[in-house]
């Protein structure tokens, strides 16, 4: 213990030196526009302009000549499916990226931001929607790394810890800074990146995605923290693909669409179904049709489920549900409570340590993933590049991966190939994949081309389980619409579906029953049909729902 | 793809030029004389292809396992090993005339089988990795070579020499006359390839094989067991390098001998025939022969020009070093770039 925090201490004051002298020549100054209480601006303040970016990856044109203005004190959301290049351009500006045409403005001065530190000299600061921490070291050590802190070899703490403190009660977002990151929820770690924004003098932050992994109350409270910010004098550009979230929180809204800017609107005069075609550049189905519920009889059950995590670590306690054919049970709740478990041990590429699992009253606890297969159990992974897919195989060979032994695949030990490119061609058609062969590799396939490829192959033969988990994640709004209607239409004929999701909207608008998890345990059962989310939410905090045992 | 494999080959040339240069040496002569030697006569044809074969073998094998992403390094062992099971048949099986040979060749296949099974089972059961076992298995075939040829099976009409008895006449393979060359092993690792390529593109555990290769998460994802495939690969793998030793024993030797002398490093000079015919199983007939000039060639270079035979060890290991290096080239595009990043 004591050399992890010797170890720490040197790697600190290494990079802090080694900062320090980088640092030497370019001494933070701060912007003298920062006045408390000054929120608007005429229309000529714009803190920050670009100008004409172009951001060209291998095939790609991610960012084709943007042109967005960022006006001091509001809250700018960048809207757009995945792929529009909204993280691109925030990168441009944060100095991961050099654009290849264009320039940047700063309170209208041209300037060059050639890296994050850069960018950070010029008080932006950008919150990832993958942390950047350091999960072993604490709070503030985190929040000064690579920071120019104390005198000498040694690093002063103490007043970092009164300065962290000011910000945290400030605005909100307390946490103690002595707490060491791995022990913080996903919540708090978010918090974390925005005090580590915030404590390097941030004017402007750029928030990337911020709400995917919060609940819906930890949503509120970041959008209280964001309003306090802008009150306090800081512009805040907001990345979403969620338009909810850009009618409650922006003031003016940039809407992109493959690489190019759209529109940027005054979120006041917009609604959402606007919104959401200028996102897609066509009409969106807001309203899935949804049958009425036809209960068959009761394909799985699950009884007092154990497993553990690949840490050894106990990821389902006690877990015990039905599905019934016909019927869609989401589970719900913040990833990492034990949904990618429950996956796993359903499709038998888990061991259960305890508990049983019955499918259509035959046992199944602990079968081999084939033998569970074999059985008419469908699984859609949730990373589906990881083992959803061979990326150097083709198409054609990726749509057998499941059922190459058996015929009219197999002959013998033969692969038989023409039924395996008639196969390719009809599931092409089915499901709209778009390859230019079915002999082209897989890995040259968009994101939605390889789930619709997954999904073509995980349900042929019409499984009677299906295991689909975050099926739509990644996706763009025409592959989410696609996949959720082919996912209602093997419900109607009747297969048991678990959708395991994050986006509450989709689970509200999927499912029959919805099951909320966290930490590994049940947390309650309920009806879609006229649940709150609210009430969701708590359960996804951790709050048991009515009449679940202990 | 061939393109690169061509470049990498060039610059292995360019370099051990240098080399040549550095011993007094005109490349371009010693050169000259390793094509005119290893292709120019028949005699040097010959000697080519009598090189092949254990390459061949050895290669079509390893190509196998590198599919499933298993890295054999150990066929020289299995090889050995091959080689130690036909001795012992033809020496001691007392078989009748007409099943010796066939005998030499299963025992030969399954003793380089049960050789690679072994680093299979650690890495499929314990994670161990498969380099380290593979390659230290050739050590104890080395030792164990040497043990039986000084030891237990030492001759009893060799005077003191550390060999093997002299197989009799019915162990021995026939020549194409006039050469060395065992055609009937080389038959056999023409079928073999021939074979191994359906294996590949064709049957059922050929797509398990490149699927546990290309992605185990998706193997397992798809229900594919992995322990089942490695073995599998490992069985054939170890086993065409121990029909290498086969070969080796009945159509050149005819009795065991130092495992240096019975192998001069086919089954590491493999790696490189597999890795060069991008592990496609068709591919490692024509890179085998090119190595078998190269080997052939190396028989020139000491005997015309008294220079050291390791200098094509240095040209093999620079080939697979380029190659390898090439990798990174086929994945990524080079762009230069000046002033800041």
């Amino acid at each position: 213990m004591a050399i992890t925090s010797l170890i720490v201490i040197f790697r600190l004051t290494v990079s802090r030196f080694v900062f320090t002298i980088i640092n030497s020549k370019e001494q933070p100054h701060r912007g003298p526009h920062r006045i408390k209480g000054v929120t608007l601006a005429t229309p000529a303040d714009y803190v920050v302009q670009l100008r004409g970016i172009v951001k060209r990856f291998p095939g790609v044109v991610a960012n084709d000549g943007i042109d967005l203005d960022i006006k001091r004190g509001e809250i700018h959301c960048l809207l757009g499916e995945n792929g529009a290049g909204k993280t691109t351009l925030m990168r441009v500006l944060y100095g991961l990226y050099q654009p290849d045409a264009g320039e940047i403005l700063l309170n209208g001065k041209p300037i060059q931001i050639s890296s994050p530190r850069a960018a950070l000299t010029h008080h932006i600061g950008m919150v990832h929607q993958h942390f950047r921490l350091v999960p072993t070291l604490s709070v503030e050590e985190n929040i000064i790394l690579g920071l120019d802190e104390g005198t000498g070899l040694f690093l002063n703490l103490r007043k970092t810890r009164k300065k962290i403190e000011k910000i945290a009660q400030e605005y909100g977002l307390q946490v103690d800074p002595q707490t060491k990151v791995w022990q913080l929820s996903v919540g708090q770690r978010q918090r974390v990146e925005i005090l580590k924004a915030l404590y390097r003098e941030a004017d402007i932050l750029i928030m990337d995605e911020p709400t995917s992994v919060l609940t819906p109350q930890e949503v509120d409270q970041l959008f209280t923290t964001l309003r306090t910010l802008v009150d306090d004098g800081l512009t805040i550009i907001f990345i979403t693909h969620k338009l909810d979230e850009v009618m409650r929180v922006s003031n003016r809204v940039t809407v992109l669409r493959q690489g190019k800017l759209v529109a940027t609107l005054s979120t006041s005069q917009m609604d959402k179904p606007s919104l959401a075609r200028l996102m897609v550049g066509r009409e969106v189905v807001f309203r899935l049709e949804k049958s009425p519920l036809k209960r068959g009889e009761k394909l799985l059950e699950v009884n007092g489920l154990h497993a553990l995590s690949d840490r050894g670590l106990p990821a389902l306690r006690d877990v015990s549900f039905d599905i019934y054919g016909g019927e869609i049970l989401s589970v719900a709740g913040v990833s990492g409570n034990g949904q990618a478990e429950l996956a796993e041990v359903l499709t038998g590429l888990r061991r259960a340590t305890r508990g049983r699992v019955f499918l259509g009253g035959e046992e199944i606890t602990n079968h081999s993933a084939r033998e569970i297969a074999d059985l008419g159990v469908a699984h859609v992974p949730a990373e589906r590049i990881r083992m959803g897919i061979v990326p150097n195989m083709s198409v054609r060979e990726n749509l057998i991966l499941k059922d190459y032994r058996h015929p009219p695949f197999s002959r013998g030990v033969f692969l038989n190939y023409k039924k395996a490119e008639a196969n390719a061609q009809r599931a092409m058609a089915d499901y709209q994949i778009a390859a230019p062969s079915d002999n082209t590799a897989a890995k040259l396939l968009s994101g939605g081309n390889i789930q619709r490829m997954v999904l073509a192959r995980e349900l042929l033969g019409n499984p009677r389980l299906i295991v689909a988990a975050h099926p739509t994640y990644g996706l763009d709004v025409g592959a989410t619409e696609q996949v959720r209607q082919v996912l209602l239409k093997q419900r109607d004929q009747g297969a048991a579906i678990l959708l395991i999701s994050e986006d509450l909207e989709e689970v509200m608008a999927l499912s029959d029953r919805i099951l909320v998890m966290f930490s590994g345990e049940v947390m309650g059962i309920v009806d879609a049909e006229g649940a709150k989310i609210d009430e969701i939410g708590l359960m996804m905090a951790g709050t048991r729902h009515e009449g679940v045992k202990q | 793809m061939v393109l690169v494999s061509i470049l990498a080959i060039l610059a292995a040339l360019v370099v051990t030029g240098i080399f040549f240069q550095a011993y007094g040496v005109s490349a371009i002569r010693a050169y000259q004389l390793i094509v005119k030697g290893a292709l120019g006569s028949k005699l040097g044809l010959a000697e080519t292809v009598r090189r092949a074969i254990p390459l061949l073998l050895c290669g079509v094998g390893l190509t196998i396992a590198f599919r499933a992403l298993f890295w054999n390094i150990g066929a020289e062992g299995q090889l050995l090993l091959g080689a130690v099971a036909a001795a012992g048949v033809a020496l001691f099986s007392g078989l009748p005339d007409v099943l010796l040979l066939p005998a030499m060749f299963i025992a030969g296949f399954l003793a380089g089988a049960l050789w690679g099974l072994i680093p299979a089972a650690l890495k499929a059961r314990l994670g161990i990795n498969d380099v380290i076992t593979t390659l230290m298995m050739n050590y104890i075939a080395i030792y164990l070579v040497e043990w039986l040829i000084h030891g237990p099976w030492k001759g009893t009409q060799m005077r003191g020499f550390a060999y093997t008895d002299k197989f009799p006449q019915a162990a021995m393979l026939p020549l194409i006359p006039g050469t060395r060359i065992h055609w009937p092993t080389l038959v056999l690792g023409l079928v073999l390839a021939v074979a191994a390529y359906i294996l590949i593109t064709r049957i059922r555990q050929g797509f398990e094989i490149r699927v546990v290769g290309e992605n185990p998460d998706a193997a397992r994802f798809a229900g594919i067991s992995h322990l089942k495939t490695t073995l599998l690969v490992m069985f054939i793998s170890g086993g065409l390098a121990g029909l290498a030793g086969v070969g080796e024993m009945a159509g050149i030797h005819g009795m065991l001998r130092s495992a240096t002398q019975i192998s001069m490093g086919y089954g590491y000079t493999a790696i490189i025939v597999a890795w060069l015919a991008r592990r496609n199983p068709l591919a490692v007939i024509v890179t085998s022969l090119l190595f078998g000039v190269i080997m052939a060639g190396g028989d020139v270079i000491k005997v015309s020009l008294g220079l050291p035979f390791q200098l094509i060890n240095l040209f093999n290991g620079l080939i697979l070093f380029f190659l390898i290096g090439s990798e990174l080239l086929m994945h990524y595009k080079i762009s230069f770039s000046f002033g800041r990043q």
